[in-house]
């Protein structure tokens, strides 16, 4: 299948965007519920980054589009189907530890990708990229000395971070799967191919892994959907909740 | 140019009019010097440097037509700053109420770097308690902090607290030796 470049910026714009999105409000549900203070703090400043981030994307997605469709639009008046996030981003927050290492794995990609975008010849993509840049790197040295530190910490805490990277391992696959936008874009020179990240992604998550005395699981078979729209399940009770109040009172302003 | 001056040129980096700008121009920068940022309100947005540029609508065009309208550019700290649309609202009233007819616009290339925030700026924020970033640079943001001096007691025995404090610009720290917490603006 060939696309044109608008349609397949669109594509990828609402790819990052809707990522960006669906982690800043997991890390939102965190707000009064981390286990202290300052990381309750630090988790929704991440959070507000990253829905900053969906909102720079999903707004492009919109004039890539051409239908009149704005960032609120799209976040908030399309359904789970329609949706093109991770599957990682998704996973429950379940505890700390998963949040933790959900986050890292997600950074360390984030990281890689924009460094590459921020030099795109797309004036839009390279813009966001080079602003989202300045804060994922700080993401991902807050979450890495994060895993390092449960990792490297107790017995229980080792345990539960090996629990949770065993558990979302199979869900990395997917930042690096192309589809037909991400092979359009990095075919015209605007994006990279999301292939080419992984090694330099896996070497950074090798290295936090290993600092944090962690064994890095195998590749093996990995989860695939969020591309096409096949969520697991969490994904539509997140949107029920995130779109509730607009769908609820339609074009209400603050 | 007493204006200029007081707009911030004379600060490096930081971003003001030209010398010897239009009068409405200057104007405009006079207004915004006095527009403060609703998180940090001991900066104005001048102070801050994210008023990117004051410009002239009617420049060359020679037509009548935009006669004395400006366009006022402005560029968020961070992406997801809750400040940003309080700030936009702000500039537009202060340039209103100086009865100058002006277009402001919300920019993020180049990126905001805390490199732009203005001698001035850094001084206030010194005054109030908050450390003022380290100059910038690639390797600041990656680096391991320098001994950060506390603005209460100058002890530089301190340590990082959170690397996320109480807005997304600030770090939270703690000095060793008084035993305060304070609060550092983060390099970025």
């Amino acid at each position: 299948m060939t696309i044109d470049t608008q349609q397949a910026l669109f594509g990828f714009a609402l790819r990052l965007g809707d990522t960006s999105l669906v982690l800043g409000h997991r890390l939102s549900e965190w707000c009064g519920h981390a286990p202290e203070l300052e990381e309750d703090i630090a988790l929704t400043n991440i959070a507000l980054d990253l829905v900053g981030h969906a909102r720079l994307w999903l707004s492009l997605a919109g004039e890539a589009e051409g239908q009149g469709r704005d960032e609120d639009r799209l976040a908030y008046r399309r359904d789970v189907f329609d949706y093109r996030n991770h599957l990682l981003v998704e996973q429950p927050n379940r505890d700390f530890g998963h949040t933790i290492v959900r986050q890292f794995l997600h950074d360390a990609w984030a990281v890689e990708l924009y460094e590459r975008l921020a030099t795109s010849p797309d004036a839009g993509v390279a813009g966001i990229a080079a602003k989202a840049l300045k804060e994922v790197r700080y993401h991902v040295q807050h979450s890495a000395e994060w895993v390092i530190r449960l990792g490297d910490g107790t017995a229980v805490s080792h345990a539960k971070t090996q629990e949770a990277l065993d558990r979302l391992w199979p869900y990395t696959g997917e930042m690096f799967e192309a589809d037909a936008a991400s092979s359009a874009l990095a075919a015209a020179g605007i994006a990279p191919a999301l292939a080419d990240l992984r090694a330099t992604w896996a070497a950074r998550v090798a290295d936090t892994v290993a600092e944090a005395t962690l064994t890095r699981p195998a590749d093996g078979w990995m989860h695939k959907g969020g591309l096409r729209g096949e969520h697991s399940e969490h994904l539509g009770y997140l949107l029920a909740e995130m779109q509730f109040l607009p769908r609820a009172y339609p074009d209400a302003v603050w | 140019m007493a204006q200029a001056e007081q707009a911030g040129r004379a600060d490096a980096g930081c971003w003001g009019p030209e010398p010897g700008a239009d009068p409405l121009v200057l104007t405009a920068w006079t207004a915004l010097a006095g527009v403060m940022d609703p998180e940090i309100p001991v900066l104005s947005v001048v102070d801050l440097g994210i008023v990117r540029s004051v410009e002239r609508l009617d420049d060359g065009a020679g037509d009548g037509r935009c006669d004395g309208r400006l366009a006022v550019t402005v560029t968020p700290t961070y992406s997801g700053c809750p400040a940003t649309g309080v700030i936009v609202l702000e500039v537009e009233t202060a340039l209103a109420r100086a009865g100058l007819d002006a277009t402001v616009r919300v920019v993020i290339a180049p990126p905001w770097t805390t490199d732009w925030i203005s001698d001035t700026g850094r001084a206030k924020l010194a005054e109030v308690g908050i450390v003022p970033p380290p100059a910038a640079g690639k390797r600041a943001l990656t680096a391991p902090l320098e001994a950060i001096a506390c603005p209460l007691c100058g002890s530089t025995d301190t340590a990082q607290i959170s690397r996320f404090g109480s807005t997304a610009c600030k770090a939270l720290h703690r000095c060793n030796a008084c035993l305060e917490p304070f609060d550092v603006f983060k390099c970025h």
